[in-house]
């Protein structure tokens, strides 16, 4: 596969919209009975409350139902009782592990719809924490990949060493480790001092070498090639249709990254790759994953070598009493997991009439059952891994 | 070749497990009970109200008369979970700026609801509640034990400082202007209202000598 | 004096015994080796366990247990005191006798290879002329718990998981047995004190174990490899995989049972780390030749501390292999491997000493290595990949 897919080809080509049907139903081996087998809701690898009821055949798998729902915290309708500004502490706890990424597309939406400016400093500071949030992501998930693999968790803790000092980053900015509740609509809660740039440079600068022991650690291993090469294959055009997004789209081969599509907030300013993935499984997630991580680490050099001073706030931003027009506006951004999109309508009151999130989590996991059936059991632990979501955003 | 992966993650092992003899960098851990970090500034918890020791007021409790509050209750409004509870005073006290205002009756906070999104500090116009940083407040008692009253949560401006000291300065400062201002502002309208009555009482005199002529 | 340190043990059994009337003596002198076997190995499975967690905790940058006793040496300890005071469940629809019996007879089973491996000079409990033979025979018998409790438990990650060891155990036990008939090859004998002895020489200050020759470690590789997946252990860990069986065929083990499954599988590890150390590591001779003042069960029991720590080490660092995957290994590369290292080995036997044979031996091993490493990974379709990137 050497074209890539970009958004839309699709439409006009009908020869290649055909491979959007679901596979075919694969058919047990005949005699025997199926097994079925309830994974979850208490697992041990099902990243909280997941359910997957799946019909064995020996070990393979025939049938997969994914069962959701347990973490339902009603927080669509919550956002519409709520002003807008208090609608910001409730996106921390979409996704738990990358909170300042919700709390950006949030605020993205919420000045969308208020036509409010940001200054060129928050901005600054918006890329350095988002690109800190989507480091550690993507280092803690490679680290749940592994540990579902079997590594007893050595991958994970190497992981959770790096993120505790960017979490302790977050701290000392946002007051917070994981719920920071740090954007505004117009900016910043807080300034970073001088001091705190310093501490985020010398943790970036520290960043490549974590990288490079995982590398060592994994890229090469035979174990984890044999268990993850060929597994778990999605299909581009099954990935478009579903409406997939994030490092599981590109590890289809699709180029979509809406930091490049979208140019929102200051991203055309930096330089940075978007890598893609040419066998479509889950070795290719992982590396995905991987090589995304050092592009993140590139914008986090110049955004910190780069950052302007001056204001952190608009001026004409409020925090009290916000009321914004009537109308609708649509946030997405380019979050760790995906596209993560905030969709608001206004009727001109202090809360919204409407408040919609679009969670990547949710919406890449609908093509689990596609990826997992005909493969072995213990790949569908593997496979359902290298989604990365959090049962918080799926359920909301 | 095969197994070439494989020695590589088992030398990148086995350099951990050295260095985490020697080095502090590969042995994160701290050993919290008797070990703890060092405390970062920005670190935020639980909410706690602001009260100035000098302002006491006769035979009060310390904390009660010097309490910021004024009872607007924007921060009941605007919290997210509504955890706060306010009942406003019927009777008015003098303020720093020795206007007279309501003050909180009642002001409970039920920390097993908050979520320390600091949404009522930045609310909060008199700089009346910040945020704490103790985290050490386990209780066996699951439902009164975590909703804090009005004296549980009064805490001084000293502690404040000694929590928050850039962000205390700020604020000490930002009040000192305001006082500044009101200060002249009731000086201005002490001079006007002097000027005021003296211009009552020259209208009053020269209506009765009018009167009287 | 040394040889008196040496023979200590020994000593002090011949000196307890003489107590007693010539009748008893022969019984009980068997008895007393029993009761010190029963005693020593959980109590060295205590402190692996701790090892264990130690050194897991180390690699991953962490302390590991530090909270019960000084470095939380009284951590198994505890451990043992919570497991013994835990309900104990047995699911109302298992099968009780069999879910009651599964874990005594790992126990005993794996007891009972300990009584024919030589633990120092003239310590063997059993000194059988077919030894070697006698300790197979017992751990073939551990699959028949594993499969009871997995059978007996009515649960389905229990019923996975035992098939899974069944099938796993049985294919490593072929490679297993292959990579030690090399060694009773080159040795001419079934009895594990003759192979010790045999290998207790030296040439200059270095000695003539197995593991320094082409066809002994490259039997050796193969039988670490074996045994790793004989016990259970990561990266061969499938039939308690617990990130997709929960805890495989003993999910539904509670309490002690559960420990007493626990203890089968780490001295399950001693007896074959030990027999290795037997038939690869030269036993209890010591390393060097100016070291036979040492006494000979510490060199024994130092070695099975090592291959215990490499095992921990192995599992601080390796995912786990898919079943189909283990499968092909042992039947495609770990069999064939094993089956030439035969073949190496009477070569070895027949070309006589010089170095050629060094030579001959060793090119044989490594091409045949080289050629079915690669068949492997191009059969299953794995490998090092590149990437591109949107323009």
């Amino acid at each position: 596969m050497t074209d890539s897919y970009r958004v839309g080809a699709l439409a006009n080509d009908k020869n290649k919209l055909e491979g959007w049907n679901r596979p075919p139903v694969i058919e047990p081996d005949g005699e025997g009975e199926l097994l079925e087998v309830a994974m979850g809701p208490h697992h041990p690898s099902t990243h909280g409350v997941f359910r997957m009821d799946i019909a064995l055949d020996g070990e393979r798998v025939i049938r997969l139902k994914p069962v959701f729902g347990y973490l339902h915290r009603n927080h669509e309708k919550i956002g519409e009782a709520n002003s807008y500004l208090a609608s910001m502490p409730y996106t921390d706890r979409l996704d738990y592990i990358c909170s300042l990424t919700n709390n950006w597309a949030y605020a993205l939406a919420v000045e969308k719809l208020a036509g409010q400016a940001v200054p060129e400093r928050a901005e600054y500071l918006r890329v350095i924490l988002g690109e800190l949030t989507r480091v550690q992501n993507h280092a803690s998930s490679i680290g749940f990949l592994i540990q579902e693999m079997g590594a007893s968790g050595t991958p994970l803790m190497y992981a959770y060493r790096e993120r505790e000092k960017i979490l302790d980053l977050f701290e000392a900015i946002t007051g917070s480790r994981m719920m920071c509740n740090y954007m505004r609509f117009g900016g910043c809660r807080v300034d970073a001092t001088p001091a705190w740039l310093d501490a985020a440079r010398k943790v970036v600068a520290g960043l490549p070498g974590f990288v490079d022991e995982v590398d060592r650690l994994l890229s090469s291993n035979e174990i984890l090639m044999a268990r993850t090469q060929g597994v778990g294959i999605l299909r581009p055009e099954l990935a478009i249709n579903a409406g997939v997004t994030g490092p599981m789209l590109r590890a289809s081969g699709v180029d979509y990254d809406i930091r490049k599509v979208d140019h929102y907030s200051i991203y055309d300013r930096f330089n940075f790759r978007v890598p893609l993935g040419d066998h479509w499984d889950v070795y290719d997630r992982f590396m995905v994953r991987m090589l995304e991580m050092r592009e993140s680490i590139k914008i986090l050099e110049q955004a910190l070598r780069e950052i302007p001073g001056g204001p952190i706030m608009d001026p004409k931003a409020k925090i009290r009493g916000f009321r914004p027009k009537p109308g609708e506006a649509y946030g997405r951004i380019e979050a760790p997991k995906g596209e993560l999109g905030f969709y608001l309508i206004s009727d001109g009151g202090p809360n919204p009439y409407r408040y919609r999130v679009r969670p990547p989590s949710l919406i890449n996991l609908t093509v689990l059952e596609d990826m997992a059936l005909g493969e072995n059991v213990a790949d569908v632990v593997l496979i359902f891994g290298s989604v990365d979501i959090v049962l918080g955003e799926v359920d909301r | 070749m095969l197994g070439e992966g494989i020695l590589k993650g088992l030398w990148e092992t086995a350099k951990n497990f050295t260095g985490s003899y020697v080095s502090a960098d590969r042995l994160t851990t701290v050993e919290y009970p008797e070990q703890r970090i060092a405390p970062i500034e920005a670190t935020r918890d639980f909410p706690f109200l602001v009260f100035d020791e000098e302002n006491r007021d006769g035979g009060d409790p310390v904390w009660e008369a010097g309490l910021r509050c004024v009872a607007c209750q924007i921060c009941e409004k605007e919290c997210p979970p509504k955890c706060i509870y306010i009942e406003r005073s019927k009777d008015k006290k003098l303020d720093y700026l020795g206007k007279a205002q309501y003050y909180p009756a009642r002001f409970d906070i039920d920390i097993s609801v908050c979520m320390s999104c600091q949404i009522c500090v930045e609310v909060c116009p008199f700089d009346a509640i910040k945020m704490d940083t103790e985290f050490e407040l386990s209780t066996t008692d699951r439902f009164g034990g975590l909703l804090l009253d009005r004296e549980q949560l009064a805490k001084p401006n000293e502690y404040y400082h000694k929590i928050h000291p850039a962000e205390a300065a700020g604020v000490d400062a930002h009040l000192a202007e305001e006082k500044v201002k009101a200060d002249a502002k009731a000086k201005a309208a002490a001079e006007a209202k002097l000027a005021a009555e003296a211009k009552a009482a020259a209208d009053a005199a020269a209506k009765a000598t009018g009167e009287g002529a | 004096m040394s040889a008196t340190l040496d023979q200590i043990f020994v000593l002090l059994q011949h000196w307890l015994v003489s107590f007693l009337p010539a009748v008893l003596q022969p019984f009980v002198s068997v008895l007393l080796g029993v009761v010190v076997i029963i005693g020593l190995f959980p109590a060295l499975f205590a402190f692996a366990v701790w090892m264990e967690r130690k050194g897991l905790g180390r690699i991953q940058n962490r302390l590991g247990p530090n909270r019960v006793g000084p470095f939380g040496l009284l951590q198994p300890i505890a451990d043992g005191i919570k497991s013994l005071t835990k309900e104990d469940i047995v699911p109302l629809s298992a099968d009780v006798v069999v879910h009651f019996l599964a874990p005594l007879v790992l126990v005993v089973a794996v007891f009972m290879g300990f009584a024919v491996l030589p633990m120092g000079r003239n310590m063997v409990l059993v000194d059988m002329d077919a030894g070697l033979l006698f300790y197979f025979a017992m751990g073939a018998s551990t699959e028949l718990s594993i499969f009871m409790a997995g059978w007996s438990s009515r649960n389905k990650y229990s019923l996975l998981g035992a098939m899974r060891a069944v099938a796993q155990m049985i294919s490593y036990e072929v490679p297993l047995l292959m990579s030690s008939v090399a060694v009773v090859m080159i040795a001419g004998t079934l009895s594990l004190t003759k192979i010790v002895a045999a290998q207790n020489s030296y040439s200059g200050v270095f000695p003539h174990w197995y593991i320094f020759t082409p066809w002994g470690l490259a039997g050796f590789l193969m039988y670490v490899v074996s045994s790793m997946a004989e016990t259970n252990r990561s990266p061969f860990d499938l039939p308690e995989g617990e990130s997709e069986l929960v805890a495989g065929y003993f999910t539904e083990y509670s309490g002690f049972k559960f420990a007493l499954f626990f203890l089968g599988e780490y001295l399950a590890m001693f007896s074959i780390s030990g027999l290795g150390t037997v038939l690869f590591l030269g036993g209890w001779s010591a390393p060097f030749s100016f070291l036979t003042w040492v006494p000979s069960w510490i060199w024994f029991f130092s070695k099975l501390m090592m291959s215990i720590s490499v095992f921990i080490w192995i599992r601080g660092t390796l995912p786990r292999l898919r079943q189909d995957q283990l499968m092909n290994f042992a039947w495609k590369f770990v069999l064939p491997m094993t089956l030439l290292n035969l073949f190496v080995a009477a070569l070895w036997r027949f070309l006589g000493e010089g170095w050629e044979r060094w030579v001959i031996c060793s090119v044989i091993l490594l091409l045949a290595y080289v050629v079915l490493g690669r068949t492997g990974m191009r059969e299953g379709k794995f490998g090092p990949r590149r990437y591109r990137y949107a323009e």
